[in-house]
């Protein structure tokens, strides 16, 4: 055996030993889905879609899965899940789209704006703010910032206006949409970045030849030509954003609440709870079928998201290759 | 034609005579307010975002400084109600070493030898399309999902030996093994698309050359392209490690979070990986307000650690990286560091 493995491979052993090698990343990725959804059924089974909408209070529904027997019956599944898709979907818009201006109005000045010392300070400043573990967000969020919240920027009479609700302590949306939004905005800055670099100079050129400044040339020039790749970074971003738990878990105020924008400013600083955090949330009670099951079927919907996304990125990325820019 | 015949230069009134020497740079000053108001918009989102990073490293710095004593290093954690009497994080970053290496041992040669199919074999074209794809979906997967997808795999009756088990049989799908081959899921795409774009890189006549000498294609991969790849390889691998030890989700469900390394079995090697423990980030999360230590000493004693690990890589992915790094220095190999 040893002897054939150190006589010269042939072409076509090596090829196939390589290619089985690669076989085994898609079929990972199958038994991922199978694995998960195998896991999810019984949720979607008894509940069917209205699993996905509203009504009930979703602490009391899971801290009755957490006593059901090892073969609970259909009704232990009941749950509506609307609170924590809409606290995912709330907290990834607002993160992207505040992450998107900044990050294009970042990069602008990282490519054409500022000078030569000062970009050699921020281009490893930057790289370094995408590689923070987020346990270290979380960290700083439930320590630094959900303490400072909770104590100067929200009022007595607010947490009084909503006490028989919810608590106000702090944590919630806006500490949670800050710290993401600067998780995701190094990822955004570095592809954008990437972009505007690749945009042939010429084009630049042309339009500041023909007498317009060249920040407004790098707007209506650069940026146009890069908007497949600012797409493609806010898909990317978007993604990171959707699967952030244990920064979420720590500084969200684990409340499976859906915040209520008709409460005005207290909207900004109520507790939520997101998919993927909600699953760091219950981990020990994983153990109960009924929850189990609910906790892989949040996880079943991430992994929808992940792969929509997947597919919006590399439809996107299309006719970013026409023009041969890297995005 | 009749279009040319019909233009008549038309007189230009007299302007400002035009200036020689170098170009003159056009000043803000003159600019539009609008322009200049996106100027002084992205001078402030460039430079908010320097000062925040700037914030986050000298803060931890500071608690860093202020908590960490070299003693936390080499003691081991124990059970107390009160932060002197916890001990330090030994244990933890024994568990981050293991699970890195884990971690690593598996996905460098899963992603180099995907990388190599794809750049040098890719036939049939659409199954090389699947594969690049099915690794960009990992990259997209969330930690967490990684993570239950682990549980359920090793909570298999065929994975059970390999995980740690309840005294009534029970079996729970956490160890060592379970989270360092989840691990190996994530440390993954960085890995395949450093090589492979490394492997784009090498020009087409250094494989002409090796085939002209009569090498086969596998001996030239061995003999040429492995070699000249190697900065690339070591780049991924660095990104894996800072992707593996910065991870957190994979380790709650995945390694028990015990407070000590907790070997299952008395096989000394083999009841270690079997056996539950912590790591850094799961030590840092235990010890945060919000799980059960709440020791923020600690927590940010372990968290400036880990910071200067990930700064530490960050370096070196700078030193071995530089040449294989894209025209900006923010992405190496098309991925964010």
């Amino acid at each position: 055996m040893l002897e054939r493995l150190r006589h010269p491979w042939s072409d076509t052993r090596a090829e196939r030993t390589l290619g089985a090698v690669s076989l085994l990343v898609c079929a990972v990725v199958v038994a991922m889905v199978v694995f998960v959804a195998i896991h999810a059924w019984p949720v979607f089974h008894y509940n069917g879609l209205s699993w996905l909408g509203s009504g009930g209070n979703v602490g009391r529904q899971i801290a009755a899965m957490q006593t059901t027997t090892q073969h609970p019956p259909p009704s232990a599944y009941h749950l509506r899940a609307w609170p924590l898709v809409y606290g995912t979907i709330l907290t990834t818009s607002i993160a992207v789209v505040l992450a998107l201006a900044i990050s294009i109005l970042s990069s602008i000045f990282i490519v054409e704006l500022a000078p030569a010392r000062l970009r050699r300070i921020a281009i490893p400043v930057i790289r370094l703010l995408a590689s923070v573990p987020s346990v270290i967000y979380g960290l700083i969020g439930i320590l630094v910032l959900v303490p400072f919240v909770g104590n100067h920027l929200i009022t007595t009479a607010e947490k009084e206006s909503v006490q028989n609700v919810v608590l106000l302590t702090g944590a919630g949306l806006s500490v949670t949409v800050v710290i993401l939004t600067v998780m995701i905005t190094p990822i955004m800055v570095a592809l954008i970045c990437e972009a505007l670099v690749s945009v042939p100079n010429s084009w630049r050129e042309g339009a500041v030849a023909l007498g317009v400044n060249p920040l407004r040339a790098m707007l209506a020039v650069t940026l146009r030509a890069a908007r497949p790749a600012i797409v493609a970074a806010a898909v990317l971003a978007t993604a990171r954003a959707l699967g952030e738990a244990i920064m979420i878990s720590m500084v969200s105020g684990g409340n499976s609440f859906a915040p209520k924008p008709i409460d005005g400013l207290v909207f900004l600083f109520e507790p939520l709870r997101t998919l993927a955090s909600g699953i760091v949330d219950f981990r020990e009670g994983i153990g109960a079928p009924a929850l189990g099951s609910t906790l892989y079927a949040w996880a079943l919907l991430l992994l929808f998201a992940a792969f929509v996304l997947s597919i919006g990125g590399y439809l996107i990325k299309l006719p970013l290759r026409k023009y041969q820019v890297r995005g | 034609m009749s279009a040319i015949g019909e233009w008549r230069p038309t007189q230009l009134p007299p302007g400002p005579p035009m200036q020689s020497g170098p170009g003159r740079r056009s000043s803000p000053r003159s600019w539009r307010w609008v322009d200049r108001l996106a100027l002084v918009f992205a001078w402030a989102a460039g430079i908010g975002l320097c000062l925040i990073a700037g914030a986050i490293v000298i803060y931890m710095g500071y608690r860093g400084i202020q908590y960490l004593r070299p003693s936390l290093l080499v003691q081991r954690p124990a059970l107390s109600t009160t932060q002197s009497g916890s001990g330090g994080f030994l244990d933890p970053l024994i568990g981050t070493a293991l699970l890195t290496v884990i971690g690593i041992a598996l996905a460098t040669p899963l992603g180099v030898c995907a990388a190599l199919w794809i750049a040098e074999y890719g036939r049939p074209t659409w199954l090389a399309r699947v594969v690049e794809s099915s690794i960009e979906i990992v990259a997209g997967t969330p930690d967490i999902v990684i993570a239950l997808f682990g549980l359920s795999i090793f909570q298999l009756g065929v994975f059970a030996p390999l995980s740690f088990k309840a005294a009534g049989g029970g079996v729970f799908g956490k160890s060592f093994i379970a989270a360092g081959a989840m691990m190996s899921l994530i440390a993954l795409p960085p890995m395949f698309a450093a090589t492979r774009d490394g492997l784009q890189a090498v020009p087409e006549h250094m494989r002409e050359a090796a085939y002209a000498l009569g090498k086969t294609r596998i001996a030239t991969i061995r003999r040429v392209l492995l070699p000249s790849v190697r900065s690339n390889i070591a780049t991924g691998v660095t990104l894996g490690i800072s992707r593996i030890i910065g991870d957190t989700a994979i380790i709650v469900l995945l390694l028990g979070e015990t407070l000590r390394l907790d070997p299952q079995g008395s096989t000394p090697v083999v009841g270690l990986l079997r056996g539950t423990g912590a790591t850094l980030t799961s030590y840092i999360y235990g010890n945060s307000p919000a799980g059960e230590g709440a020791a923020p000493q600690k927590a940010y004693a372990a968290a400036f650690v880990l910071l200067v690990f990930v700064l530490g890589l960050n370096l070196i992915v700078d030193r071995i990286g530089r040449s294989s790094a894209d025209a900006t220095g923010l992405t190496v190999a098309g991925a964010v560091v």
